[in-house]
């Protein structure tokens, strides 16, 4: 067993850590802010799936990354309006809204892909994005070459949770976001348009998952295939119960996630070869629920979470 | 300026128009995507439909794909009237689907075993919802992200047998031994597959439309769904309630996979289900919930996935449209939806 | 009072929800410095008139205007910009959100951040101004409801308001509060400020109010020039159309106990705690529970209708056990209930009227057997009810949603009296009803009181507990703090046991 842990605890499996949990940091921020404006996404997987085929594809067919990722990024915020169309304009069930977005964002990925590439018997693959080091930093021992010697987009999820908090706790429109999410009508009679309020939020989460999209087709993966999320979303959004609502709590619901992940993913490796190793792959999402169980009970959602706003209703 | 207003009663016609225009607002959306790869439209559908519904033949093949997803239909159908979001149908039927081959696969008379494969299956489902209610129930853990994720563990789970014990030892394919031969389902029709579980679903979903509008239990699960606080007031066990729908809702979804293994498959392997739990959604919802309408909404989408591989071997349109299908109807239905709820109304400027 | 140039005009103002008229031709104007009741009774058209000039509902005719000139108030930002503040019945905060958050809302920011010093700077001097004060840091989930509402009026000034709605702002407060918000109404008033009260009590429109602008029916009924020397009379008149006569409550004849409370005590789980409550009530006998909201009424209503079990303390129903039953046991004893909030405790909205009906008897034989409905009883008993308290309806199967809140009132009176309850429990029996409905409300529970059953009536309204109960007893902070023979109570007495400054009585 020694040699387990030895093999665990080493650059390599902190830099992986990193690396895991990037993708679960934007796909939960992006999550988070929907929420907080009181609108559950459960479209995150349908999206995460379609911005990883539209930014992979756009990077296939151009040969810039950055361009695909701009492109997975507007993938993202145009299906956060199509879900804000249905539950915050309409007003219909964000259950069963969520789980449309996911169908049809799937499906659609599934065909355009298909009819783009046709069948190949060895899926297309892009050069993806590279590490690249921060000078100075990269040079700390252990913490260096795990957290900065990362791809550009690892270092935007790490800024984008400060970013996140400042956004969310400091700004006017933070505040907003927040109050449309506990009670759209102290926001709407302050003059705070709670429609307008709760696009914005479900959209800029939508941005951010389409970077998470982007994150696994382009920088994990290097490849689009059907199974490239593969239940993230749905984790993402366990995660944000998790980290009760909040920025840093979400973000640190991401890494300790991303650190049973890539436990599993460690003693795979590790010639525990008597256990199948569909046991570790179930690992993750068994301590997500055996996590929100423990969670939850204490967990106190957004007063308005599911709850759609028409003004005039008596 | 048009403002939504709401309405005091839903014209009974609606039930029907709504689900129709769903439908047709869904296809004509979709032939964007068919013109986008280049085939023609009416073409494509027309192939659709000759190859789903177009002869005996192809109807009993659409029957027989829509008989899970009348299953998966009503456990949706069921706990969404409670109000207990099960999005596990999936895992639910994989469930019920090993369980019926471990049973199958011992040698016993045909009708016991087919009996016994039924039991089995519609328990390991149940069993499997039991655990988001119970979570819900004991925890206050959201029952759609605790039944979304208990469905990659038991995907796993199969893999991890298919893979491991299971695993035929001759070919080294991740596919189950077979279930006995007596434990087949027996054939309706010669030179079909249409098998005895295609009728089971379609006694089945009679049977849970009278459950749910004739017995004390199905006004109760009503009741809770629509208002749980005047359920509990009203001396309604709400806990109770939604643990026998999750079980309910979990025996029906299981009752899919059994009807796979006994009907189609005659074994498990990992794609036995292509996500005929999620399709249950939009069938549920296409139906309205109500139980005698999930038959046409699951042969509805089963003419779709039959008819989508029809028209991707003859026009190139890739299969996956059916997949886009689902999705679209789903969020049509639900915009068709606000129709029985409220009237559209155009409001003059104010002066 | 000298009158100038109006504030704000409201000019033939016509509002319509489906087929009913909420408001109709309202024409009401107030001035700088000028306090405007607006009296009138439940639905009667108040807050439908409060809305549109805030600009939550749009008008279907008439026109405002503000210090003469048309102005189109379309949303609350219009009517912010306006002017125009609103302190709505229900409050606009979130409770998880601090003081301060509360007030910033909606106020544009510092170089892209919260400006929490500027807003800091400018509660302060608003404190100053008006004497009223609040902690900033905490949130609103920690302050009273008296605080809350104080700061629902400050964030109100802090937008620069010079109109103020209070929307029966002293529904929540008990009378000692009711003093200190009238100061500070008559401050504000002094320094210039238009202040509009809306409420339906009579003694409070003529102690603080300069004008008043009485609504029936979504109509103007009439105006008061001075209100202070005008007759509650006179006035009620005006509200009602007629004289009130209070149903006659003849002598009682309270028999054995019905229903008996043993220091029952609840711990702090959710809502107020209850603290060694302990009462009875006769066969025959209107009890009435008088409180300011939110003092532990609904947790006893819950613990007497078996939906929360006590931690301690013994509770029986004719001398048996109850403490431990659930809602299905201690209503097959004979206890009925007519819950708080119609909407949410007592029907199921979407679904038919008569499922709502039988609802808590479904399981019984009446309405099923082995598990099966009965269909056709279910419908022929929603069908007499309905006929037998002339319950406005298109039939049983209509959906519950649909009926007025008389109707919905009446069904579930009916609902309970059909199967002769020994004790019936009643929350805010009358709450947003018209004077016919909580007249036939009352006169049922009378006939009730006559055929021996025992009555437990929870509310706010001090003048229908006194009209109706035999005894009214106090609670306060999750216990009784007295009990007075209805004879012996007054407004004033009741009102001193609600602050909890006289003792047990």
């Amino acid at each position: 067993m020694n040699a387990v842990f030895e093999q665990i605890f080493q650059v390599g499996f902190l830099a992986a850590i990193i690396r895991i949990a990037t993708p679960l940091a934007f796909a939960t921020l992006g999550e988070m802010f929907s929420e907080r404006a009181g609108v559950l996404n459960l479209g995150i997987e349908g999206i995460m799936l379609l911005c990883a085929m539209t930014g992979f594809t756009a990077t296939s067919l151009s040969g810039s990354l950055w361009l695909g990722v701009l492109v997975a990024v507007l993938t993202g915020m145009l299906m956060g309006a199509l879900h804000a169309l249905f539950t915050v304009a309409l007003g219909l069930s964000q259950h069963v809204c969520g789980i449309g977005v996911t169908l049809f964002s799937s499906g659609l990925a599934y065909f355009l892909y298909r009819l783009i590439f046709g069948q190949q018997s060895v899926p297309p693959s892009i050069k993806g994005f590279q590490t690249l080091p921060i000078p100075v930093l990269s040079d700390i021992p252990v913490l260096g070459p795990a957290v900065f010697n990362q791809f550009a987009l690892v270092y935007m999820a790490i800024l984008a949770i400060p970013l996140a908090a400042f956004v969310l706790y400091r700004t006017p429109w933070g505040l907003s976001v927040r109050m449309v999410g506990e009670n759209p009508r102290a926001a709407d009679s302050a003059g705070v348009s709670v429609i307008a309020t709760r696009f914005q939020a479900v959209i800029l989460g939508g941005a951010l998952m389409g970077l998470a999209g982007a994150f696994l087709s382009m920088a994990q993966f290097n490849a689009f295939t059907f199974g490239v999320v593969s239940g993230r979303g749905w984790v993402a959004i366990a995660l944000v119960v998790f980290g009760r609502w909040d920025p840093w709590r979400s973000a640190g619901a991401a890494l300790l996630f991303a650190f049973v992940d890539a436990l599993q993913l460690r003693m795979q490796a590790s010639g525990l070869g008597h256990i199948p190793y569909e046991a570790f792959l179930m690992l993750p999402f068994i301590f997500t629920i055996v996590a929100m169980a423990v969670m939850s009970r204490n967990a106190v959602a957004p007063s308005a979470l599911l709850k759609p706003f028409r003004r005039e209703e008596r | 300026m048009f403002r939504l207003e709401a309405r005091t009663s839903t014209p009974a016609w609606f039930n029907l128009a709504l689900p129709l225009l769903a439908i047709a607002a869904t296809l004509v959306l979709c032939s964007g995507l068919i013109a986008l790869a280049g085939a023609g439209v009416f073409e494509s559908y027309g192939v659709m439909f000759a190859a789903s519904l177009g002869d005996s033949y192809a109807i009993t093949e659409t029957l027989v794909r829509a008989a899970p997803m009348i299953f998966t239909g009503l456990a949706v159908a069921v706990a969404f009237r409670a109000k207990f979001w099960n999005i596990g149908a999936e895992g639910q039927l994989l469930a019920g689907a090993v369980a019926s081959c471990f049973v199958g696969a011992i040698p016993m008379p045909g009708p016991l075993a087919m009996l016994l494969m039924a039991l089995a299956g519609a328990a390991a489902g149940a069993a499997v919802a039991l655990v988001p209610a119970t979570l819900r129930v004991k925890f206050k853990v959201d029952d759609v992200v605790s039944s979304l994720l208990l469905n990659s563990v038991i995907y796993y789970a199969l893999m991890a047998l298919i893979e491991g014990p299971w695993k035929d030892s001759f070919s080294g394919y991740p596919i189950s031994p077979p279930i006995e031969d007596s434990a087949n389902f027996p054939v309706l029709i010669e030179g079909t597959r249409l098998h005895l579980g295609v009728i089971a679903a379609l006694v089945a979903a009679p049977l849970i439309w009278f459950l749910i509008v004739r017995t004390t239990l199905g006004f109760r699960i009503r009741v809770t769904g629509e208002n749980p606080e005047a359920a509990r007031y009203g001396g309604i066990h709400v806990q109770r309630v939604l643990l026998s729908t999750a079980l309910l809702s979990g025996a029906l979804a299981g009752l899919a996979g059994v009807g796979e293994v006994g009907g189609v498959h005659f074994q498990v392997m990992s794609d036995i289900s292509p996500g005929y739990g999620y399709s249950g959604i939009v069938v549920a919802m296409l139906a309205r919930l109500n139980p005698l309408g999930v038959v046409p909404a699951a042969i509805f989408l089963a003419a779709v996935m039959t008819g989508a591989e029809a028209m991707s071997r003859a026009t190139g349109v890739p299969a996956f449209l059916s997949d886009v299908i689902q999705g679209t109807a789903l969020l049509a239905m639900l915009v068709a939806l606000l129709f029985t709820a409220y009237r559209i109304r155009r409001v003059g400027a104010v002066q | 009072m000298p009158t100038p140039a109006p504030l704000i005009e409201m000019r033939g103002i016509t509002k319509s929800f489906g087929a009913v008229k909420a408001n109709e031709a309202v024409d009401l104007s107030v001035a700088p410095g000028e306090i405007l009741g607006l009296l009138g009774e439940n639905g009667a058209g108040k807050t439908t008139l409060m809305n549109v000039l805030f600009g939550a509902y749009a008008p279907d005719a008439g026109e405002i205007l503000i210090q003469g000139q048309p102005a189109r108030i379309s949303s609350s930002a219009d009517a912010l910009a306006a002017g125009i503040g609103m302190v709505h019945q229900h409050f606009h905060l979130a409770a998880r959100l601090t003081v301060l958050e509360n007030l910033l809302i909606g106020i544009p920011g510092k170089s892209g951040r919260i400006d929490r010093a500027g807003g800091l700077a400018r509660l302060a001097e608003i404190s100053r101004q008006h004497g009223l004060t609040l902690d900033p840091s905490l949130p609103v989930s920690a302050l009273s409801v008296g605080e809350q509402q104080r700061l629902e009026i400050v964030k109100a000034l802090f937008r620069g308001a010079r109109l103020l709605i209070l929307d029966e702002p002293t529904a929540v407060l008990a009378p000692s509060e009711v003093d200190g918000l009238f100061s500070a109404l008559r401050s504000m008033a002094a320094q210039g400020l238009g202040i509009i009260f809306i409420s339906h009590k009579l003694n409070e429109v003529r102690a603080l109010t300069h004008r008043c602008t009485v609504l029936r029916h979504g109509r103007v009924a009439g105006r008061v020039d001075d209100p202070a020397n005008t007759t509650s009379a006179a006035m009620a008149e005006l509200m009602c159309g007629h004289e009130i006569v209070p149903p006659a409550r003849g002598p009682s004849t309270p028999g054995e106990a019905v229903l008996a409370l043993d220091g029952i005590s609840t711990s702090k789980h959710s809502g107020t705690t209850l603290r060694h409550i302990s009462l009875v009530v006769r066969a025959g006998e209107i009890l009435g529970i008088a409180g300011v909201s939110g003092n532990g009424q609904r947790a006893l209503a819950e613990v007497i209708s078996g939906v929360r079990a006590p931690d301690a303390g013994r509770m029986t129903i004719a001398g048996q056990n109850v403490s431990r039953f659930s809602p299905r046991e201690v209503q097959a004893l004979g206890l009925g209930r007519i819950p708080e909030d119609r909407m949410t405790t007592g029907l199921v909205t979407n679904l038919p009227l008569a499922d709502s009906m039988v609802l808590p008897r479904i399981g019984t034989a009446a309405f099923s057997a082995r598990g099966l409905l009965k269909p056709d009883a279910i419908r022929a008993f929603a069908e007499e009810q309905i006929k037998a308290y002339d319950i406005r309806c298109p039939g049983p199967m209509t959906r519950a949603g649909a009926l007025s809140g008389g109707n919905l009132q009446k069904a579930l009176l009916a609902r309970e009296l059909a199967f002769d309850p020994k004790v019936l429990i009643v929350s805010q029996p009358t709450r947003g009803l018209d004077i016919g409905a909580a007249r036939f409300i009352h006169e049922k529970f009378l006939d009730m009181r006559a055929k021996g059953c025992g009555i437990i009536v929870i509310g706010e309204d001090l003048e229908e507990l006194l009209v109706l109960c035999d005894r009214i007893a106090v609670m306060y902070e999750g216990h009784i703090a007295g009990t007075l023979d209805s004879a012996d109570a007054t407004v004033a007495r009741l009102g001193l046991l609600m602050t909890g400054v006289e003792g047990r009585g």
